[in-house]
Formats: structure tokens, C-alpha cells, sequence
């Protein structure tokens, strides 16, 4: 791809998802920090002991972490040349991210039925604003997968763009793992 | 399809063809004049607005402008002076530099290069749209919550004023993540990181800044967004809200962003003053890790912007502490510089005027920003007009006269033709005379007690008479830039021709000709010197850091022996830019046109993300035989 | 030694406004002038910096320019100078010698810090609350119990203690005679003492841009002798009955929805307090001369007085402004 050998023998695709990754720990920092500094500053209810329900968002942060697993083992088809598994694979990345999708509009509406709403407190506001802002990155995420499933459908993902699903990957575990910060800050840790 | 380099002429066909092949175009060179062209478009109407400011403080009790009107104009002031000239401007040389300076063909990713500006430039449209909307912003480039909030500020100026920041914030972390893998991992063979130019260390600081600083805002922004559209209670103080967060968020963006601003121009310094002395930059290692330094601690200071805030004893201190420990890197750039010049054959070229003259103006800045560090005096000076003369040294006599500095130094390489030394020099010294008229007053009145952002004052508290002054001194300013423009336009009809090495400089950018070919480098060259074109000319010298026996890097040849690929133009990332600022637009107008503009958005990027990078009969270069790269 | 230090400071602080006065008569260096003791540890600091910094300014500018003139490249000179790259001792001397000054700057501002911040000095303070509005200043006086607005008066050699807040946006508190300033942020409280300790009147005005009319929104700081302002307070706490006509004008044409008078029905809170309205000197958050014709102006279109001012324009016909007027400046 480039036009001469990079400085580092590192791909600049690759390079640029790791910079780029350094910018999104600064976004979802920020994000963070700002729940933890609003935390039990709220006048009215509900408070996040009231409505956080742990068992359900432990299944859904376990399925999230399975999806990793998946993409591990994706990334790993796609290199060895074997696009059965491949699809299989990725196939199972979208399948548990959209799990995991479906798991956070459940909540998402469970809360506003129970009266937590963006506009209600601050906790609200700055529950659904860290955890959408998640949600929506996990959405990007499921959406470049099934593109890369459309791909090896259609037979161009050969072991040849295996960086293609090497840089999709290292989004994903980006994501997954600033969903177990969020889990351990937001319900763990109340 | 090939062409063929003709001497000596300079590859001046390269910005030939229409409106289309500019709006298609991945050239890292195109879009570096693209961005140089926008922004000093904006530094003219960012200059009116400031004018009409002077003009309406000339005499106590002014009427030129009412208090709202007043209110918008030093808003859209600051915003356009520092997200639409300052960054852009130096963007302009990032891009049309770095990849020369390095040695490579072009950026890392040349479409997400075209994207950037397409995204900044419909950001900064959609900006200056407010004006015609008849609802331009007016709580300041600080926006300060809970001023900004929907009770307080009910137009649509807020709104015009969030949404462009946010597109133009999303371009320049795109454009960051794109120089910082530009920088680190497409250097010429033989460049190591401390045999890189001085300029692109500081670019590469400037892009990692912006990479870390930026998300803060962004932050900062979509709160206040949720506040305003959607009625949450970020910044209200009767929900439970603070309004100091916001504080916090735009400040921990915001002082970074004053390193972002200045950096570039540290670099482009820091390239001139050796060219000029004839002379290594001295200590540039010292000069590398200072700017390292620089940034790192830019991020631990920010909140020496809110001692007036009440955040305590304990907060202050740690705050002013480190904000002082900060002078001392500077200090180090400011006696290299010096120490640079000492000893040199100096050639006083227009370059250098501009080089120098920033030194010695950002001196000055720095002096009162050591003030500022205090809290007891910066209390007393923090929102008053010693602030904005502050500022205004640091960013104009810093900043502005670092980046016209690389605008003569390098207008050669990029134009291919020279530019008037006698009018460079009438335009330095007015510009110079211009600033420190209008600016150095601006001390005498904060230390009076005039504060920052009134649109009028009575006539009894005597400031009238240096408010005069500086009026007198932004038409002086006004007039400085007419004679850049004349000057300009003088070179492009009638300049000298330029060589590709008209300074005898030490760079790579120097080895090739006059405005460049399109391949930039006709063979990939090899480094083995921080100055490596220099080396080649004049031989090992004693002092050589390298101590090596080597011949430097030649001039480039007149064609590439082998041929070389180009990427091809491509359209899509204008749609997906389109996309962006019609979600932008759209949340002003209806939900249906933010929808439209996802569609535009994704549509785009998905036909560029399927596009080939380098497309079957894209013109490319050299010999046409088969055995390429 | 610090007594002595403190007089050479002093002396030099005191020589600078005399120094810059020859660039020309106009400004009074109002924030290098205190009249308080807050404001004077504040100028002690502020002092120090000026010479500190002026210091480094002249010898680095003539460093450069020495550099320049020495160096200039020379006609029957060729080819390049001595190549010299750097020299280690002196990038560490470059380092340690701002790291000196520095550190001289940083003892005296850290320990101002803590002064500053710190409790008010000696017992028994004056409580005074201090309230921003768009665009106007509420001061409350509760152990004295009564109100009033953007006229302050202190008592001279007495430290005062304010409690800043806002019951809007963010405003800024800022007497440039007085001392540095501080933010009266909505939702918290914030605090400044000082001692007065020149009898006067000193401008101040907000400092924190808070809206369309920023710019007017300024005060008047008095500080009385013990006698002048024990007489005032006496006024403020039991003023005058006002007659009953007036109030019943006041009363009839709106004011009273917004205005408070001790003393009469009208106890609106959403504007300022016009209790002795009339012992006031000034108008409008200090804009306009306490004068029948201003005052008439004023109550005849607010908005073209301070832009923005949320008083409206009632619409009132002559008579009725002729009543008010009479009525208010009668109110001392």
C-alpha cells in the first residue's frame, strides 16, 4: 500500500487505529470522569442503586468479552487462509454484539418505564450519555463487521487483507474493554 | 502515460486543471494550498471584525456597533482567528511540507488528508453562515457555560457556533491521526526521529496535542448539545449541575490548544534562523525534548485559567506551579534561537525579519504569561485587556509572524517563483510597528482596570487615550496585510523564477525543484544527517554531529528512473465531508436533512473505503515498463 | 531582611507608576494602586513581577539584538561560518538560571496564595453577601438587615467578608482598587475579604462576560469614614416613611412586581432593592448620574439606556414618570 517501506515496519493503518484509539481513551476519559464527578450530585431520583440492575448487565458485558473471542478467532481464519471459519467467526461477532446491543435498548428502555430519563437527573443524563456513546461504538463496530462478513461472502477477504480484519479487531477490543471500565465505574463501583 | 520533469522550470503544471481536479484531489500539495488560501481569506474577515471592534472602542461611550452586535463580533473574532486562521495556516505548511521535509510522496493517507480539509472547510462555512442567518454567536470563543444555555442564550447563534466547532473538531483529529502516522512511519531511509527537521518535531507534537486535546471538548460539546436539544442538566445550577465543568473541559482542550497554535510556529523558526546564520540549529536536541516537554506539561496547567474561579488555595498553587515550571522549556527554545544566530553569517532576507521579530515579540508574551502563573497578580489581570494584550503577543507576534516567516521561506518552493524583498520587508516593518501599537497599550489599560469584552467604557476612567493608540495601530496592521496581498499577487504575475535551492538551505524539501514535481521525489532519497542536503554541498564539517564520511543527499533527478503510482483522484471524501456538515446544518433545520446527511456520510465512505487507492490509468510517472516498484 | 525587602518593594512599586506616567496623562493604575490590605498583597507580588520580568525582558532583547547587529553576514564574506551545533554547559546554565528566578517568584506567590485564601484577618468581619444579576449587583448587609443595590459602602479599617453568588450566570466581582477579583458562580459560593484602608469612592464592574450588556454592568465601591457610614447604615435600616401617594403610583404602575421599598407593600425581589433609592449617587448599575432628567429617561426606555435590560418599557405616559421620578429621588 505505501509507497516505499514504512519507518517502523509497522502497517500505517495499524498505527493509525492505535493513534486513534489514544484519542478515544481522551473521549470516553472525559466521559468518565464526568459521571464519576456528578456521581450522588443528583436532587431528584432515580439513583443508580435503585434501578441498576447487576446480574443482567453482567450477562451482557459477558457476552461482550465472548465477542472478543470471536474476533480473536476471526482474525485468526482469516490469516490461515480459511474462509468457512471466517464467516463463522465474524458471523459470531455480529451476532454477540448485536446481543449486546439489544441488551443496552432493553435497559435503555426498562429505565425510561421507570422513570430515569435524560432529562430527569444527572444521573440519567450522564448514565445514557456514556453508555449511548458506547452503545453507538459498538454499533460502528457490528456495522464494519458485517461489512467484512459481506466481504468474505463475496470471496475478497483472503488472507491477503487479513489487515483489513486486523484493524476492524483492534477496535473491537477497544471498545470491549472501555465497556469493562464503564461496568466497573457504573455498577460495580456505586 | 508519463511526463517529463523540464529543467530548471519547475513542475508549475502540477496545480494546472479545474475547479474538479481541485475538488478531487489527494496531493498533499494542493490541499496544503487549499488550506493556506482558505485561512488567509478568514484572516481578512477575522481582521474586519477585529477593526470594526477598535473602531467602536476609539472613544469612550462608542457608537459604531450596539452591545449584541459587539458581543458577536469578538466572539466570531476569536473563533475565526483561532480555529479558522492559526490552525488552518498551519496546516497549510504541515501539508504542504512535512511530506517533502521527510522525504516521502505523500501523507500516510492522502484521502483522509482531502477529507479533513472538505470537513474543515464546510465546518467553517456553516460558522460564518450564522451572520447570514442574522444569528451569529456572541458568548464568546470561551462559551462559557451557563451563559451558553438555552435560558440565557435562546438564538441560534450557540447552536451555529457548537455544531461548526464540532465538525471542524472532528476534521483535525482525522487530519492529527493522519500526521502523527505521516510523521513517525513514512521517513525517508536513514531519517532517524533525531535527525528530523526541527519543524515537523514540533508538527508532530502539535498533531498528538490536538489528537488528546481535542476529545475534551468534544466532550464539552456534546453536553452542551444534550443541554440544548434535548434538555439535560450538564451546566444547570438549579438541576445539581455546574457550570465550572464546563470550564474544566474547555480548558483542559483549551491550554493544549494554546501549544497547538504556537508549536507550529517554534518549527518554523526553528527551520528559518539556521538557513539565515548559515548555521545548525544549536542545541537541537534541547530544542526536541523542550518542545516534548512543552506539550506534556501543557496538559497539567489548565486550570491556571480559573484562578479567578475559586477553586481554592491548594488547587491554585499546584496550578500556578506548574504553569511557571512550564517557562523554563521556553526559555530553553528562546536561547537556542539566540544562541543560533550567534556566530552565524547572518543574511537578512524577509524570512528572517519575520523570524526574528517573532522572537522578539513572543518574548513578551511569555514574560506576562510568567505573570499570569501567579495567581495573586493574574487575579488582577485574568479578563482585563493585559490578558488580551497577552494573548494577542503570543498568537500574533508569535504565532502569525512565525507562520509568515515560513510563508516567505517556503513561498519560493511552493510557487516556484520569488517574492518581493522590498515589500516583504515594508509589510514586516508595519506589521511589526502595526502589533506593538495596538497591542502593548492593551498592558497600560488592564493594569487601568479596564476588563476584557465591553463594547463600551465611560470617558472619566481614562482609557481613552491608549485605546486611541491601539486603533491607530490595528489600520496599521490592516494596512501591513494589504501589502503582504499586493506582494503576493506581484510574485505569482510577474516573480523571478525560483531554483529549487534559492536559500542554500540544509532540508530535503530544497532538493528537488521549484514547485515540486507531483511524485514529490523522484527517487526515495537516503539520510544520514540531520541536514542532509547541506552535507551534500558543503562536506562533513568538523563540528558534524555525525562524524561520518558520507556525501549527504543529492538534488534530486530530473525524472524518476523507475516508475512511480500516484493515487488517484477521488470525489468521495468531499461527499462524506458533505455528509458531516449536513448533519451538522441539519440539526438546525429538521431531523430529516441530519438523516439525509448520514446517508450522504456513509454513502461516501463507503465508496471511498472500496475505491482503489491507486486506479488503472491514473497518470504515472517515469519509464512506463512493467517492473515498477 | 524581609522588612527591608518589603520597603525596596515597595519603593520600586510606588516609582513605577511615576515611570509610566511620562508615556502619558489618562490612566490612574488602578490595579497597582490598592486600597486595601487584600489588594496590597496582591500588588506586593504584582510589583516583584514587573521588575522581575522587565529584567529578563531587556537583557534577552539585547542578547538578541547584539546577536543580530554582531553577526550580520558581511560583504567580503564567503562561505559558511564555524559550525558549531550546540554546547551542554550552556543549555544546563539556560535551564538553571530561569529554573533561580523561578523559584524566586514561586515562594512569595505561593505564600500570597495561602494568605489571600485564607480566613479573614483579626475577629469580628463584616458579613456583606453579594448577589450578580443581568446586570446589576444585589448587596446584602444581614447583620445590619436591609438590602441594597450596586452601591457598596464599607466601612474603612474594617475587614469586610464577602459571600459571592449569582442568581443567573456567571459574573465576576472586580474593584481593580480594591484587589484581585473573583467569579460569582450560580449554585455555589465563593468568598473575598479585604480591609479598606483609603477613604473613597472606587469603580468596579463585572469582569466575567454574562450577556448583552456586560459592559454596564458596574458598581461604586465607598469607603467611609466610621461616622459617614454608621449614618448611612442608620438611613438604610430606617428609612424615611415614604409618602403614600407615591407609593401608591409606584404600586399601581408595575414596580412593585420587581422592587422592593422598606417600608411600603412593594416587596418584589426580582430587581434591585430601591430602598433610599434617592441617597443613591448613581443609576442603572452605576450607567447614569442619580438625576430627576436621567431617572426619567431611564423609566422611559430602559432598553436604550442598558442594552438589553430586563426592565421593561411599561409604556408609562409623562405624568406618571413625572410622579416616580419625584417619588424615588425623594426616597433618602
Amino acid at each position: 500500500m505505501d509507497p516505499h517501506a514504512t519507518t517502523f515496519g509497522v502497517p500505517s493503518r495499524k498505527m493509525a487505529m492505535w493513534v486513534f484509539i489514544a484519542s478515544e481513551c481522551m473521549f470516553f476519559g472525559s466521559l468518565i470522569a464526568t459521571y464519576l464527578s456528578y456521581e450522588g450530585k443528583s436532587i431528584v431520583g432515580p439513583t443508580p442503586a435503585e434501578i441498576l440492575n447487576i446480574p443482567l448487565t453482567s450477562v451482557s458485558t459477558f457476552v461482550l468479552l465472548m465477542s472478543s473471542l470471536a474476533m480473536v478467532l476471526a482474525l485468526d481464519a482469516v490469516q490461515s487462509g480459511d474462509r468457512r471459519m471466517t464467516r463463522i467467526w465474524l458471523g459470531g461477532v455480529i451476532l454477540l454484539g448485536g446481543l449486546f446491543i439489544g441488551g443496552q435498548v432493553f435497559e435503555f428502555s426498562h429505565f425510561y418505564h421507570e422513570g430515569l430519563t435524560l432529562q430527569q437527573n444527572l444521573f440519567g443524563a450522564t448514565f445514557f450519555v456514556l453508555t449511548g456513546f458506547h452503545g453507538a461504538h459498538v454499533t460502528v463496530g457490528v456495522v464494519w463487521m458485517i461489512t467484512l462478513l459481506v466481504m468474505s461472502l463475496r470471496g475478497t477477504l483472503g488472507p491477503e487483507r487479513s489487515l483489513d480484519v486486523e484493524v476492524a479487531g483492534l477496535y473491537w477490543h477497544f471498545v470491549d474493554v472501555v465497556w469493562i471500565v464503564i461496568f466497573t465505574v457504573v455498577y460495580l463501583i456505586q | 502515460m508519463s511526463s517529463h520533469a523540464t529543467a530548471e522550470a519547475g513542475h508549475e503544471s502540477i496545480y494546472a486543471g479545474g475547479l474538479r481536479s481541485w475538488l478531487t484531489t489527494v496531493d498533499h500539495k494542493r490541499i496544503g494550498i487549499l488550506y493556506g488560501v482558505t485561512a488567509l481569506l478568514y484572516f481578512v474577515v477575522g481582521g474586519v471584525e477585529a477593526l470594526i471592534i477598535r473602531l467602536q472602542l476609539a472613544s469612550a461611550d462608542g457608537m459604531v456597533v450596539g452591545a449584541d452586535t459587539f458581543n458577536q463580533l469578538f466572539t466570531m473574532h476569536g473563533t475565526t482567528m483561532i480555529f479558522l486562521v492559526l490552525m488552518p495556516l498551519s496546516a497549510a505548511l504541515f501539508n504542504y511540507m512535512i511530506p517533502l521535509m521527510i522525504g516521502a510522496r505523500d501523507v500516510a493517507f492522502p484521502r483522509l488528508n482531502a477529507f479533513s480539509f472538505w470537513t474543515f472547510l464546510f465546518g467553517s462555512l456553516l460558522l460564518n453562515l450564522s451572520f447570514f442567518a442574522g444569528h451569529p454567536p456572541d458568548a464568546g470563543w470561551f462559551g462559557y457555560a451557563n451563559l451558553t444555555s438555552k435560558q440565557y442564550s435562546p438564538g441560534m447563534g450557540i447552536d451555529f457556533w457548537l455544531l461548526s466547532l464540532q465538525i471542524m473538531g472532528i476534521a483535525s483529529i482525522a487530519s492529527a491521526v493522519n500526521f502523527t502516522v505521516t510523521i513517525l512511519n513514512m521517513r525517508a531511509p536513514g531519517m532517524s526521529l533525531m535527525r528530523t527537521p526541527l519543524f515537523v518535531w514540533m508538527a508532530l507534537i502539535t498533531q498528538v496535542l490536538m489528537l488528546l486535546a481535542f476529545p475534551a471538548i468534544t466532550v464539552a460539546f456534546i453536553f452542551l448539545l444534550f443541554d440544548r436539544f434535548f434538555g439535560t442538566h450538564f451546566y444547570i445550577p438549579t438541576a445539581g449541575g455546574t457550570p465550572i465543568l464546563w470550564q474544566h473541559l474547555f480548558w483542559i482542550f483549551g491550554h493544549p490548544e494554546v501549544y497547538i497554535l504556537i508549536l507550529p510556529s517554534f518549527g518554523v523558526v526553528s527551520e528559518v534562523l539556521p538557513t539565515f546564520s548559515r548555521k545548525p540549529l544549536f542545541g537541537a536536541p534541547f530544542m526536541i525534548f523542550s518542545g516534548i516537554l512543552i506539550g506534556f506539561l501543557g496538559f497539567g496547567v489548565w486550570s491556571h485559567h480559573m484562578f479567578a474561579t475559586g477553586l481554592g488555595a491548594v488547587a491554585d498553587t499546584a496550578f500556578s506551579l506548574g504553569s511557571m515550571l512550564i517557562a523554563i522549556p521556553t526559555g530553553v527554545k528562546v536561547f537556542n534561537w539566540i544562541a543560533t544566530l550567534w556566530g552565524g553569517r547572518i543574511r537578512f532576507k524577509t524570512p528572517l525579519y519575520f523570524a526574528v521579530g517573532m522572537v522578539a515579540l513572543f518574548i513578551i508574551g511569555g514574560l506576562s504569561g510568567i505573570m499570569h502563573a501567579s495567581p495573586p497578580v493574574d487575579i488582577q489581570q485574568t479578563d482585563s485587556y493585559f490578558v488580551v494584550a497577552h494573548l494577542h503577543y503570543v498568537f500574533f507576534g508569535g504565532t502569525i509572524f512565525g507562520l509568515f516567516a515560513g510563508i516567505y521561506y517556503w513561498w519560493p518552493k511552493i510557487t516556484g517563483r520569488m517574492i518581493g524583498e522590498g515589500l516583504g520587508k515594508l509589510h514586516f516593518w508595519l506589521m511589526f510597528i502595526g502589533m506593538n501599537l495596538t497591542f502593548f497599550p492593551m498592558h497600560f489599560l488592564g493594569m487601568d482596570g479596564m476588563p476584557r469584552r465591553i463594547y463600551t467604557y465611560a470617558a472619566d476612567l481614562g482609557w481613552e487615550r491608549w485605546n486611541e493608540v491601539a486603533t491607530v495601530g490595528a489600520f496599521v496592521i490592516a494596512v501591513s496585510v494589504l501589502v503582504f496581498f499586493v506582494n503576493a499577487i506581484r510574485s505569482a504575475a510577474s516573480g523571478a523564477r525560483a531554483v529549487g535551492d534559492p536559500w542554500d538551505a540544509a532540508t530535503l524539501e530544497w532538493t528537488m525543484s521549484s514547485p515540486p514535481p507531483e511524485y514529490n521525489f523522484a527517487v526515495v532519497p537516503a539520510v544520514n544527517s540531520a541536514r542532509p542536503f547541506w552535507l551534500h554541498k558543503h562536506g562533513p564539517t568538523r563540528d558534524i554531529s555525525t562524524h561520518t564520511k558520507e556525501e549527504g543527499t543529492p538534488a534530486q533527478p530530473e525524472t524518476p528512473p523507475v516508475r512511480v503510482d500516484l493515487p488517484s483522484p477521488s470525489g468521495w471524501p468531499v461527499l462524506a465531508a458533505l455528509g458531516l456538515a449536513l448533519m451538522g446544518g441539519g440539526a438546525l433545520v429538521g431531523l430529516w436533512l441530519v438523516l439525509i446527511g448520514v446517508a450522504v456520510l456513509v454513502f461516501g465512505v463507503y465508496r471511498w473505503a472500496f475505491q482503489p487507492l491507486e486506479r488503472l490509468g491514473h497518470p504515472s510517472f517515469g519509464p512506463a515498463s512493467t517492473g515498477g516498484r | 531582611m524581609s522588612r527591608e525587602r518589603s520597603i525596596f518593594r515597595k519603593t520600586l512599586l510606588a516609582a513605577l507608576p511615576m515611570l509610566l506616567a511620562g508615556c502619558g496623562t489618562g490612566p490612574d493604575w488602578r490595579t497597582l494602586r490598592p486600597v486595601s490590605d487584600f489588594g496590597r498583597l496582591g500588588s506586593d507580588v504584582y510589583g516583584d513581577l514587573i521588575w522581575w520580568t522587565l529584567g529578563i525582558f531587556v537583557v534577552v532583547e539585547l542578547l538578541l539584538l547584539y546577536a543580530l547587529l554582531r553577526y550580520r553576514s558581511r560583504r567580503d564574506e564567503s562561505g559558511a561560518p564555524s559550525q558549531v551545533h550546540g554546547f551542554t554547559a550552556l543549555e544546563i546554565a539556560w535551564t538553571l538560571v530561569p529554573a533561580a528566578i523561578l523559584f524566586f517568584i514561586a515562594i512569595p506567590t505561593v505564600r500570597t496564595v495561602f494568605v489571600m485564601q485564607g480566613p479573614p484577618p483579626g475577629g469580628d468581619p463584616m458579613e456583606i453577601t453579594v448577589i450578580g444579576h443581568q446586570w446589576w449587583w444585589e448587596f446584602q448587609y444581614p447583620e445590619l438587615g436591609f438590602v441594597t443595590a450596586n452601591e457598596l459602602h464599607v466601612p474603612v479599617g474594617r475587614t469586610v467578608n464577602l459571600t459571592l453568588t449569582s442568581a443567573d450566570v456567571i459574573h465576576s466581582f472586580w474593584v481593580p482598587r480594591i484587589g484581585g477579583k473573583r467569579d460569582l458562580n450560580p449554585g455555589s459560593e465563593n468568598r473575598l475579604w479585604f480591609t479598606p484602608t483609603e477613604v473613597g469612592q472606587y469603580h468596579g464592574q463585572c469582569a466575567e462576560l454574562c450577556g448583552t450588556s456586560h459592559a454596564n454592568m458596574r458598581m461604586r465601591v465607598f469607603v467611609d469614614d466610621s461616622a459617614t457610614f454608621a449614618e448611612w447604615a442608620a438611613a438604610m435600616s430606617a428609612p424615611a416613611a415614604p409618602d403614600s401617594a407615591g407609593a401608591m403610583t409606584f404600586l399601581i404602575s408595575g414596580c412593585a412586581a420587581c422592587h422592593t421599598i422598606a417600608g411600603t407593600p412593594a416587596q418584589g425581589k426580582v430587581g434591585p432593592n430601591l430602598t433610599n433609592v434617592g441617597r443613591r449617587t448613581s443609576l442603572a448599575a452605576s450607567l447614569i448620574p442619580n438625576t430627576p432628567e436621567h431617572l426619567a429617561g431611564w423609566l422611559r426606555t430602559p432598553d436604550s439606556v442598558k442594552p438589553g435590560a430586563l426592565m421593561p418599557d411599561l409604556n408609562l405616559d409623562e405624568q406618571r414618570i413625572h410622579d416616580l421620578v419625584r417619588f424615588l429621588e425623594g426616597l433618602r
